[in-house]
């Protein structure tokens, strides 16, 4: 009799998710899906408020990345009141997203991902997470902590607070950098820098005994979506859309994000509250694409900063055209960490990221606008549209994690495929399907701009929808 | 003028015939909640938070309307008075939509901060969460019903100090609402100066400065106590 497995609630991720793995009488996986049980509605309830509102508003749909939301939000704020923003200010709003980078993409693999790979795939699941791995590894989970550290102290010396500043808003930013500041942020860099350099070294070390995992965990074809600057070189905010395919060559190039729904629709499941966003031009089979570290780091020419660059070009030995495995979505993340870096220790240098003049004032003076930001999960779009007194009526939220929703479903199902045969499976096999989601990094409050519990679950179910077997972490 | 004595609090106090309770407590340097009440402008009692017990009578008196008598016997803390005005804020932040994180007064609002003084730690009554409007249509100011608590600060410094008239309440209990006129959008008001005294002077986000973002809004009531000193009392402090 066929059957389906359930892993309900799936761990070490943002949010409440479930994977569902089909089989049939032979107990082979036939297909597996991964679902999203959050709801939270931002999108309906944000119309009727005043525009000025979105930032704060929305930021509130993430902890994790509230930074992102923020700055899509003001983005979209600025075209609505179509007004240049004073270069001070866009200069602190890409600073804040370094810092953001830097932290998000820092829980990821330490608190998240590293247990598995660094306590093993077989280690006992009370000791595969940080704190057992605080128990082998001490040194290097406060490392990973104290990075994390540093990003969200970046963001709380510009937006006065950690998680959910209100500091971003249409036409700039409420607050400068003080001297201070600056020197606060100039002595954390050399120990992040130390941090992201011990945790590429780590990696690189490991990936060799990881061979099948990079094989295995999410290895497909795929489009890539992210966001690159005018030479195509690695960008994070401002910049424009670029499409490649897995090959290498490029679909789509330098497009203006306010016609981003002339590529990108968006399909709904009744399985799940998470939308599927897909390249138009080849429909909603065809157009999976990927967005996030992976693919801003297949889209980009180059990093623009030199360390970055030198592992780039390493990076790219995994493969002659795009690096198509999403277990090496941890390599680009911890690349994009040390750029981040980088870049802000070199904008420390500017002296007008000290200046006054920081928010740029108009009316209503279009009444659509998309904004348009790399958060740490990939390319987020808000799109907003207003009445002629700047009272919002409709809102389109395009996130990360939903973009990655059909990517995500074909990884879960090549790891069951590997690894699940018969109803009966080991603990230890259903953490590996888990952690296909997990190379994703996926945020299911963002991305379902949901309201629920934390939990996931993985279940498997027969051919008759029976349920045979359900393993649930609350 | 002929001073009246009475006690508030155990403590003696005189104040001059006319004075209301919260007055003569205000000078004696006992605090007592309040939210309708501002200075400057006439009192209502409308949002009782600053009811008091007297000695010899059974209801509550509003502190802000009720005269000082001679002989007075005033209590302004008990047990039964914490939970009444526990209970006035339970009750004001269940009946429309007040969400703190994203309003524009966030750390300068009256009511999250008397929420906060009075240990309103959560809402025991049903969340009426109506359907409320938000006003644009001014091209200054904004008006959002979904934080109002109708305590007529904005009517009472349109008519008693700008003397405009724009503001309004129109309908009864929980339809009451303040209107511009004859309840149009407030950008139609032919009545309104645009002079900002509804802004100085509203308690919570309800009203505020277009443009305004999240924790943006902060007021300066001493501007209307100003105007009243400077036309009543012929002090031009400048």
């Amino acid at each position: 009799m066929a059957q389906r497995i359930v892993i309900d609630p799936v761990t070490r991720i943002e949010g409440h998710a479930k994977i569902t793995i089909q089989l049939d009488d032979d107990g082979q996986v036939t297909d597996a899906q991964f679902h999203v049980v959050e709801f939270r509605g931002f999108e309906r309830f944000c119309e009727g408020r005043p525009l000025w509102e979105m930032p704060g508003l929305t930021a509130r749909t993430c902890g994790i990345c509230p930074v992102s939301h923020l700055l899509a939000s003001a983005r979209a704020g600025d075209e609505i009141l179509a007004v240049q923003v004073p270069p001070a200010a866009d200069k602190l709003r890409r600073l804040m997203n370094l810092a953001q980078m830097v932290q998000s993409h820092a829980l990821s693999f330490f608190h998240l991902s590293a247990p598995d790979f660094l306590m093993g795939w077989d280690a006992p699941v009370e000791k595969r997470n940080v704190f057992g791995l605080l128990g082998t590894r001490p040194e290097l989970v406060r490392a990973g902590v104290r990075l994390r550290q540093f990003g969200q102290e970046v963001i709380e010396i510009l937006g006065g607070k950690k998680v959910h500043p209100s500091w971003a808003v249409p036409g700039g930013v409420r607050s400068g950098l003080t001297l201070a500041g600056r020197e606060r942020i100039r002595t954390g860099l050399p120990e992040a820098f130390q941090t992201a350099r011990l945790a590429l070294r780590l990696f690189k070390d490991l990936a060799g005994s990881l061979n099948r995992e990079i094989q295995i965990f999410g290895n497909f074809p795929s489009l890539f979506l992210g966001l690159v600057g005018p030479d195509g070189e690695w960008e994070h905010h401002g910049g424009r859309l670029r499409f490649m395919d897995s090959s290498g060559s490029i679909l789509v190039d330098q497009l203006d994000p306010q016609n981003y729904r002339e590529y990108i629709g968006e399909a709904v499941q009744s399985s799940s509250y998470l939308k599927s966003p897909y390249f138009k031009p080849l429909g909603p089979e065809e157009g999976m694409y990927r967005v996030g570290p992976l693919a801003r780091l297949n889209v980009c020419k180059s990093m623009g900063t030199p360390e970055a660059d030198v592992e780039l070009k390493e990076f790219r030995k995994h493969s002659n055209g795009a690096v198509t495995s999403s277990f090496l979505y941890h390599h680009a993340r911890l690349i994009e960490i040390l750029t981040s870096l980088e870049r802000i220790e070199r904008m420390l240098e500017d002296p007008e990221l000290h200046s006054d003049h920081l928010r740029a004032d108009a009316g209503v003076n279009r009444l659509r606008g998309v904004g348009v930001s790399e958060a740490p999960r990939g390319t987020l779009f808000h799109d907003y549209e207003v009445d002629r007194d700047g009272v919002v009526t409709k809102v389109n939220l395009v996130i990360a994690t939903g973009q990655n929703n059909l990517a995500m479903n074909r990884t879960v199902a090549q790891i069951a495929k590997h690894y699940v045969k018969g109803p009966h499976v080991p603990e230890a096999m259903l953490n590996r399907v888990e952690h296909g989601i997990r190379n994703f990094d996926p945020c299911l409050s963002c991305s379902t701009h949901a309201l629920g519990q934390m939990p996931l679950v993985i279940r498997l179910v027969g051919p008759d929808g029976t349920v045979l077997d359900e393993r649930r972490r609350d | 003028m002929a001073v009246r004595t009475l006690t508030i609090d155990s403590k003696q106090v005189s104040a001059e015939e006319g004075t209301t309770i919260l007055g003569a407590a205000r000078d004696a340097g006992i605090s007592i909640p309040t939210l309708c009440h501002l200075d400057g402008i006439y009192d209502v009692g409308a949002c009782r938070m600053c009811l008091v017990e007297l000695a010899g009578s059974p209801r509550l008196l509003p502190a802000c309307t009720t005269m000082v008598a001679e002989g007075m016997d005033v209590r302004t803390q008990s047990d039964r008075l914490r939970r009444y005005r526990r209970m006035i804020l339970e009750l004001l932040f269940a009946e429309r939509n007040h969400v703190c994180a994203a309003c524009v007064s966030n750390g300068h609002c009256e009511l999250q901060t008397m929420a906060y003084s009075q240990g309103m730690d959560h809402v025991r009554f049903a969340y009426q969460s109506p359907l409320l409007e938000v006003d644009l249509t001014h091209a200054s100011f904004g008006m959002d019903h979904n934080r109002c608590i109708l305590c007529t600060r904005c009517v009472r410094v349109c008519w008693h100090i700008e003397g405009a008239g724009t503001k309004n309440v129109s309908g009864r209990g929980t339809h009451a609402r303040i209107i511009s006129d004859l309840n149009q959008p407030w950008g139609m008001s032919e009545t309104c100066s645009a002079c900002g005294k509804c802004i100085q002077a509203c308690p919570t986000g309800a009203l505020f400065r277009r443009g305004m973002t999240a924790g943006e809004m902060e007021r300066d009531r001493t501007r209307l106590e100003f105007l009243v000193n400077a036309r009543e009392k012929k002090q031009w402090n400048v």
